[in-house]
């Protein structure tokens, strides 16, 4: 009987989502590859890829079909179970993150409200936390079983980079905690949402900027790239991967730049909010509509900036970021961290 | 020539004037035979005791005598070593010959004197089998170390088909890798010690931070650079052994090959040397056309460094706006040359052709819009705080470590000594033009930097003197050696019709004698040692490159250093393979 009893369609609602989801991110992490070769070029006074398709917008699929021709090979030195759980590790925590956050308000469907959340979890902050650090371990595994030193030294530097970053990073929203009272990401956006609030960056500049710092470096992103620093260690901990393999990890990556810009965008930047908009009074299958184009174009904004950072700055070296982590982001963490508690107490009189 | 005669007086009344014989040279360089047992106590002279002591060793090198013309006058007939040494205070190089005979002689190392003669002498050894005694590692340095024969030797063939086709057994091939593996004991290094046990990570053969095919084998304490030994010889193509097959003009494309960034700066360096031999003065005209270009090509060559060493540390941009730069400096290239970066375009007692219409504009145009450009990287690149946190302080050497390591060009102005040859020992009319020596004082990785984009902007004055005062006149200089040869009275009467057909086919005869030229090349000094026996072809072509001591110096500044420091000192020293290998 309890079969009959459960909400059967609510667990299609919830496959269908993670489909879309999934899928959604893969497209994106795909194009993202695109535009970042757009941006990079422009930049660089280049025109970029422009021989697949119009505007060579058919370049992510070229790429993505040479990747799944090219050889595999596996090292013979190469531990292979290892080998091969490295990028699968890599891809999986990627596409983990993305189940707490709220893309939209809620859609409605023949008189079925379906929550754009596959999953409201009230310890939402912390799973993504959980699932961040994991996601260290596929830089950690692929880059010692390549067996390789290179890899090695990447490896290395990919863990204790991920470890101190993670600090400051958690240091940072521990101050945004304190004013929203909620780890539950759906809470913070109808906070940010609701009469007479402001977005919490207004509330938070700094807890914001070293958040964006550390979400730099968490995402091995220039100028923090120094897990797969490519004029020392040529290309790092992916080293000797060949094929779908490498693909994997290169995607893992995008797909990190995404998840951590819409993170940004709901925890500091309103989530799906449109400033200057009431959605109440709109269709509320319109406004989820709004809501979702709000939330990926400050998405997109947060992407474009990863990138023009990646194609300005030089690249930090190993005991620079080092002491960047832990002598000027944990202390600054700290200090945000006393000075909102310190605010808090005092409005609460 | 007071000062020369004056070391020579010292000398021959401090080592007796038995052994010690001079010998005349078409460059003014004195020259001193010595006997091998002479060699120590004379160097250690002339480094520290003399007054105004001769502290670089400028260059070393041998010559296989035994098939030389008229080589009478030797002490000796079989090999000769021979070292030049320079003195800044004096401003003037000496240069000892050391004679020896037997298959394979062997003399005393230098080593324990100067720092640089290490790899010099390793030099020496693979090309003639000269064995050094005392010397702390006498191993191949640019040759395999499974290689048969020593090049340099009139007997090695110099051609690929003077010997049989090549085959790659099996056997073979596992020789050559095994050859490959580096073994840390032959270096004396240890593998561990009671605290840590040491990764030696290859840097190289092919590696994105090495600018080319260089290895450089790391002794690493985690990330930090305990030791290092560069391998090169990659990119070692025998330019010093074709030119003992080339005729003295055909020589001159192979010259741009050397420094490849350098281009046309090349041909001067070689060119210089054989029209000191040939006893040619080139017209004012062929003067400035070659400092001009010259300076062209050092804008080119220092926008290449500047791109990649900041791509080197990390910042992936600039390297695209110097090239794009670099492209407009070789539109002008292109329009007088018409080639890029191999113009191959001076020639004996002059240059190809004359200078195109237009050319004025093209420059003008350049010279107009360079400086901005200089400014704009100066803000992106070196007022970069990130860049400056990755390049002060690292790879420093002093003033004294420089010299002592044979360092020439950015590298020793960033120690604050203000030496140019351009301006010091001034050569195709450079002491005609206005231009400042830039330096700075801490010797580090941004003070090169510093250094080097400075010399652009003076390399840019000097491009636009050249502009504003071209002299009229002809573009060769009217001399019979002057290669091509001048056709005016050709057809007037059979006897030139003769000389001219013999100059054609065969190339210039270059009278007897030695010669040495010495300029500012992008990297630091380049010289060509040439010797002539009075023949169509160079006896024997050496070439001084810059790069080879800057790279001989890299372990020595990058210990202690992390392995992303390295990248910042590679990029920094600015070096080129070929310039390195030849």
């Amino acid at each position: 009987m309890t079969l009959l009893a459960f909400d059967w369609l609510y667990l299609v609602e919830k496959l269908v989502l993670i489909a879309v989801i999934i899928s959604a991110s893969l497209l994106i992490a795909m194009y993202a590859t695109y535009f970042e070769r757009k941006v990079a070029a422009w930049m660089q006074d280049r025109i970029g890829p422009d021989r697949a398709g119009p505007f060579g917008i058919l370049q992510p699929l070229a790429d993505g079909g040479k990747l799944f021709f090219k050889e595999e090979i596996i090292p013979n030195a190469a531990n292979k179970w290892l080998f091969i759980l490295g990028p699968c590790m890599a891809m999986l925590t990627a596409m983990m993150t993305s189940a707490v956050i709220p893309w939209g308000s809620k859609i409605d469907l023949g008189g079925r409200e379906i929550a754009l959340q596959i999953a409201d979890v009230n310890i939402g902050m912390l799973y993504i936390f959980g699932v961040v650090s994991f996601g260290v371990y596929g830089i950690m595994i692929g880059g010692w079983s390549s067996n390789n030193k290179f890899s090695l030294m990447a490896a290395l530097r990919g863990a204790s980079q991920v470890i101190s970053y993670e600090l400051a990073m958690g240091l940072s929203l521990i101050a945004l905690l304190m004013l929203t009272g909620s780890l539950s990401l759906k809470t913070i956006v109808e906070q940010q949402m609701s009469h007479g609030n402001l977005w919490n960056i207004a509330y938070q500049p700094l807890g914001f900027f070293i958040f964006f710092v550390c979400a730099l470096a968490e995402c091995n992103r220039a100028p923090f790239d120094l897990p797969e620093a490519e004029s020392e260690l040529n290309m790092g901990y992916h080293q000797e991967y060949s094929s779908m393999k490498l693909g994997f990890y290169l995607f893992a990556e995008y797909i990190n730049m995404f998840i951590s810009s819409a993170i940004m965008a709901t925890l500091f930047f309103g989530g799906y909010d449109v400033p200057f908009l009431d959605e109440s009074t709109l269709n509320p299958n319109i406004a989820a509509l709004i809501g979702i184009a709000a939330l990926l174009a400050k998405t997109f904004f947060f992407i474009f900036v990863f990138m023009w950072i990646r194609w300005t700055l030089p690249r930090f070296r190993y005991d620079q970021l080092m002491d960047i982590g832990w002598k000027k982001l944990i202390p600054l963490a700290l200090v945000n961290m006393v000075i909102t508690a310190v605010v808090v107490l005092l409005r609460q009189g | 020539m007071q000062d020369a005669d004056d070391i020579l007086k010292q000398l021959q009344q401090r080592f007796g004037d038995t052994g010690l014989q001079q010998q005349q040279r078409k460059d003014d360089i004195l020259t001193v035979w010595l006997p091998k047992e002479q060699l120590i106590p004379v160097t250690q002279w002339l480094k520290a005791a003399v007054d105004k002591p001769y502290k670089l060793l400028y260059d070393v090198c041998g010559i296989d005598e035994r098939d030389r013309m008229g080589n009478g006058y030797l002490p000796l007939k079989d090999f000769t070593v021979v070292y030049h040494l320079f003195s800044f205070e004096r401003n003037d190089f000496i240069c000892l010959k050391v004679a020896l005979e037997g298959e394979y002689p062997s003399l005393p190392s230098i080593t324990s004197l100067y720092k640089n003669a290490n790899w010099y002498e390793r030099e020496v050894y693979d090309m003639f089998g000269i064995r050094f005694e005392g010397h702390p590692h006498l191993q191949r340095i640019l040759m395999p170390l499974t290689w048969p024969g020593h090049p340099l030797r009139k007997e090695h063939p110099a051609r690929a088909t003077e010997s049989g086709p090549f085959r790659l057994f099996t056997e073979y091939e596992d020789r050559e890798q095994n050859a490959l593996e580096f073994k840390p004991e032959e270096w004396g290094m240890q593998r561990q010690t009671d605290d840590a046990d040491f990764m030696f990570l290859n840097i190289g053969p092919q590696h994105p931070g090495t600018h080319g095919v260089l290895r450089i084998v790391l002794q690493l304490d985690g990330e930090d650079i305990v030791d290092a030994v560069p391998e090169i010889g990659f990119h070692h193509r025998g330019a010093e052994k074709m030119g003992e097959r080339q005729s003295w003009h055909t020589y001159i494309p192979y010259t741009d090959r050397v420094d490849y960034l350098g281009g046309v700066m090349n041909n001067l360096a070689y060119l210089l040397a054989v029209e000191k031999l040939a006893g040619i003065e080139v017209p004012d005209r062929v003067k400035v056309i070659r400092v001009m270009l010259c300076e062209l090509f050092r804008i080119s060559s220092h926008l290449v460094w500047f791109g990649t060493f900041a791509q080197d540390v990390g910042q992936l941009s600039p390297v695209f706006y110097m090239f794009t730069d670099r492209e407009k400096v070789f539109d002008i290239i292109e329009a007088v040359c018409g080639g890029r970066m191999h113009p191959n375009w001076f020639r004996i007692g002059g240059v190809a052709q004359d200078l195109p219409n237009g050319w004025d504009g093209l420059v003008r145009h350049f010279v107009n819009y360079f400086p901005k450009r200089i400014r704009e990287y100066t803000n992106m690149v070196l007022r970069n705080s990130l860049f400056k946190g990755r390049t002060k302080g690292i790879g420093i050497y002093t003033l004294e470590e420089a010299i002592e390591w044979g360092v020439t060009g950015a590298g020793l102005r960033a120690c604050g000594f203000e030496w140019d040859f351009r301006k010091k020992r001034p050569y195709s009319g450079y002491e005609m033009f206005d231009f400042d020596i830039p330096i700075a004082q801490n010797g580090d990785c941004y003070d090169r930097a510093i250094v080097r984009v400075e010399e652009m902007r003076q390399s840019l004055r000097i491009v636009e003197q050249c502009l504003n005062n071209m002299p009229e006149g002809s573009y060769k200089a009217d001399h019979p050696l002057t290669t091509p040869p001048i056709k005016k009275h050709t057809m007037k009467d059979i006897e030139t019709l003769i000389t001219h057909f013999l100059n054609v086919s065969w190339g210039p005869v270059i009278p007897a004698g030695e010669a040495m030229s010495c300029i500012e090349a992008t990297k630091g000094a380049n010289s060509y040692y040439l010797t002539s026996d009075g023949n169509t072809s160079p006896y024997r072509v050496r070439i001084r490159t810059p790069s080879f001591p800057h790279m001989q110096m890299v372990p020595y500044i990058s210990k202690g250093y992390t392995v992303a420091d390295l990248l910042s000192i590679l990029g920094s020293v600015d070096f080129v393979l070929a310039d390195i290998d030849r």
